[in-house]
């Protein structure tokens, strides 16, 4: 197996409080992320996905435990650019994450930091905005685009460092139902097409549903980790920490829970109906 | 409202337009000081002519330029009327009128005419600079013009970037007071009636949400920096790169002639 690209070993996390009582976030966190994987985080506001999020590119450090990128502990300074560029982190709000009054420059502000030369930086830019699909935006003004639009511009900026994982810390948690759509299209084809290890932390059992693996999070503990569709058959252990299921999970559980034969994993609309039908006409044969 | 933007920007594709900001900066500050050496009608003259050859070059429409004087007209005035009253007169002049503490000389007259010439080219230079170059290219160019201070240790790059993210917000934040105060008046809140005591007041339920909300801004926006590798100034490139084409070296030689020029007459008496 490969070397991963992010893990971590029994991470401890709490933020310090003034009043000296400090609430634990995360509590023994053990995980890897193989490179090139499509990992998605979920979790209950609360349950320190987040938390996690940052820990992956150093933005804080562990209070227990260790954090290693790339084979690099994160609490190793001499090394912060390193990690940081080996994983490239987007946020909610694409507001807050827009530096330059023109699309192309600050797609380019990565690698100006990083000290790439000008001719590189107009090369890395223009393939940025085209694996996001905004290269006909490249001089506009970002305040000018939708939320969708400017989401892919945040991320143009992180591609643009050329990363080898990018972590998204709820992307279309402030979106429209179109520009969730434009981002999430955009997430998949860069870990389908590019070969990037995507880390998706989420609150959207759709957009989870779409992984290749599913960490769920609650008080600060990993409390499942395989693929979607077999975390998502233990549906009364998800409810129980308060996570919904897919309405299409949700439908055939009812139904199970009725007596009727159907299987617990079909996460797409269309793996539904089949079940459905093949239930019916199974009745219909007895 | 959501098109206001720190000093106006006109897009175009003139000579002017396409000169170098630090060229226009500098050719900015230049005239200026052949301004201030200007002491006869001659000399007033010459940098008129400049300014009207550069607007003209431009393509900015001289209504546009006398648009942004509105602002300025108190000042232009006050200055104006000081020059005349309390400029005295050659010895033995004979003043144009006098009546109770005020009286009028030639020279007085002169004097205002000229302030008030002097003013308006100031800022039709300055708004010139600014309509022709866009914010993030004078940032730029100031930039580079004043690295050579890093050596003693002036903070250029921080206050760049702090100018440029500035107007990189200004229109996130004109939209987020917009919707501050669609949703106070949802609530009852009086922005428009009451005198001015009253409306500073009602200020107030718009400023606080609005700094709470720009101080969480700042803090997202400083760790997304962070998060593309931002490390200050140093071993970093830019994706523009500035460079001087013939024409700024031209630019700035008549700069240079311009105030040698205006000097030259001042000596002369002109």
């Amino acid at each position: 197996m490969e070397k991963p690209i992010i893990q971590t070993e029994d991470l401890r996390f709490s933020y310090p409080s003034a009043e000296g009582v400090t609430p634990v976030v995360l509590d023994g966190v053990d995980l890897a992320i193989e490179p090139g994987s499509f990992v998605a985080v979920l979790g209950h506001n609360g349950s320190g996905k987040s938390t996690l999020a940052k820990h992956f590119n150093a933005i804080l450090l562990p209070v227990g435990g260790k954090v290693y990128v790339d084979g690099v502990d994160t609490t190793d300074e001499a090394r912060l650019l390193d990690v940081r560029r080996t994983v490239g982190m987007v946020f909610q709000n694409p507001d807050n994450q827009i530096v330059a009054n023109v699309v192309e420059e600050d797609v380019a502000f990565a690698p100006e930091n990083l000290g790439v030369p000008p001719e590189e930086i107009r090369q890395r830019v223009d393939q940025a905005l085209e694996i996001v699909d905004m290269s006909q935006y490249a001089t506009h003004a970002p305040h000018l685009l939708s939320g969708g639009q400017k989401q892919r511009v945040a991320i143009a900026g992180v591609i643009a460092m050329r990363p080898r994982c990018i972590v998204m810390d709820e992307p279309t948690a402030m979106l429209d139902p179109v520009g969730r759509r434009e981002v999430i299209e955009t997430v998949k084809s860069l870990n389908q097409r590019y070969g990037m290890t995507v880390v998706l932390i989420t609150h959207h059992m759709d957009e989870a549903a779409q992984a290749q693996r599913l960490v769920v999070m609650s008080e600060g503990r990993v409390v499942f980790d395989a693929p979607p569709k077999e975390v998502f058959a233990h549906v009364e252990e998800m409810k129980a920490i308060g996570l919904d299921v897919p309405d299409t999970v949700e439908l055939c559980w009812r139904l199970r829970e009725a007596g009727c034969d159907v299987p617990l994993d079909c996460l797409s609309d269309d793996q539904c109906a089949q079940a459905l039908y093949e239930l019916l006409s199974a009745h219909q044969r007895a | 409202m959501k098109d206001i933007t720190l000093g106006q920007f006109f897009p175009g594709d003139t000579v002017v337009h396409r000169l170098d900001p630090r060229t226009k900066i500098v050719f900015t500050a230049l005239y200026i000081v052949a301004l201030f050496l200007a002491k006869s009608y001659v000399s007033y003259g010459v940098v008129l002519g400049v300014l009207a050859l550069c607007v003209a070059l431009s393509r900015i429409k001289v209504k546009v330029l006398l648009r942004g004087m509105r602002a300025v007209i108190f000042i232009v005035a006050i200055t104006a009327l000081l020059n005349l009253f309390y400029t005295a007169g050659a010895p033995g002049e004979a003043p144009l009128f006098s009546w109770w503490i005020f009286t009028v000389y030639p020279a007085g007259v002169r004097a205002a005419a000229f302030m008030i010439l002097r003013i308006l080219l100031l800022i039709s230079c300055t708004f010139l600079l600014t309509y022709t170059t866009s914010p993030i290219l004078i940032t730029d160019g100031l930039e580079r013009l004043l690295s050579p201070l890093k050596k003693i240790k002036v903070p250029v790059h921080e206050l760049a970037m702090m100018m440029s993210i500035a107007l990189r917000f200004i229109p996130t934040l004109v939209e987020e007071t917009d919707k501050i105060m669609s949703a106070q008046r949802a609530r009852g809140a009086d922005f428009d009636t009451g005198n001015l005591a009253r409306r500073a007041k009602a200020l107030v339920p718009l400023l606080v949400p609005l700094f709470i909300s720009a101080f969480r801004r700042a803090d997202e926006l400083a760790i997304a920096m962070e998060c593309r590798c931002y490390h200050g100034g140093e071993g970093r490139t830019r994706l523009r790169q500035l460079k001087f084409a013939a024409i700024d070296y031209a630019a700035f030689s008549w700069g240079i002639a311009l105030c040698v020029i205006v000097w030259a007459l001042a000596r002369c008496g002109l």
